[in-house]
């Protein structure tokens, strides 16, 4: 990171920071879309599988919470390829109107 | 102070970062798709596999929703002609 503000200006040195700033910009969105999927289905789950809760998570809770992560991030890969597959369908059907 | 990046690198960045914006605000959008869905199609307790049902109200809560706005924009429109045509 400190690569980021050193001054120095040979063409390899300029071609580092480029990719370190592309970099971590890439990561910083990873984590934001991770972040917001995980508090999602925090959010979901909660309330799908701890309707009452208790002085702790039974293990139905347990289970239950397991399978609604699985189905969450199922759920999403579903809405996401209906999603981009009906934008490419608009696209590609404007190209001809 | 770091020294300025060349004129062809900013332009590299610069549409990097267009690129990267736009798939922040696809992944947000299908993100916000998701949670709408979720509520509207999982009714019960999560289970093993998604029923037949569940995959299907999914992909089609998906394409209504995009219906919607595009109808709903369309009305619009409409009664925006037409208040603009009676004045």
């Amino acid at each position: 990171m400190s690569d980021l503000f050193k001054s120095s200006s040979s063409p390899a040195d300029m071609a580092s920071r480029k990719e370190a700033l592309m970099d971590s910009v890439r990561s910083e969105v990873a984590l934001a879309n991770a972040q917001e999927l995980i508090n999602k289905t925090n959010e979901k789950c909660y309330l799908k599988c701890v309707p009452k809760p208790g002085t702790s998570l039974s293990s139905s809770e347990q289970t239950c919470l397991s399978r609604c992560l699985d189905r969450y991030m199922e759920a999403f890969n579903i809405c996401s390829r209906a999603y981009i597959g009906r934008i490419n369908k608009e696209r590609s059907g404007s190209q001809f109107q | 102070m770091a020294d300025k990046f060349d004129e062809a690198t900013q332009k590299e960045l610069n549409t990097f970062l267009e690129t990267a914006q736009a798939q922040a605000r696809l992944q947000s959008t299908i993100s916000t798709l998701t949670s709408t869905c979720w509520d509207k199609c999982i009714t019960g307790t999560p289970s093993t596999r998604f029923s037949r049902g569940e995959e299907s109200c999914l992909a089609n809560c998906v394409e209504r929703f995009l219906d919607t706005s595009i109808y709903l924009v369309g009305r619009l429109e409409e009664q925006r002609n037409q208040a603009g045509a009676s004045s």
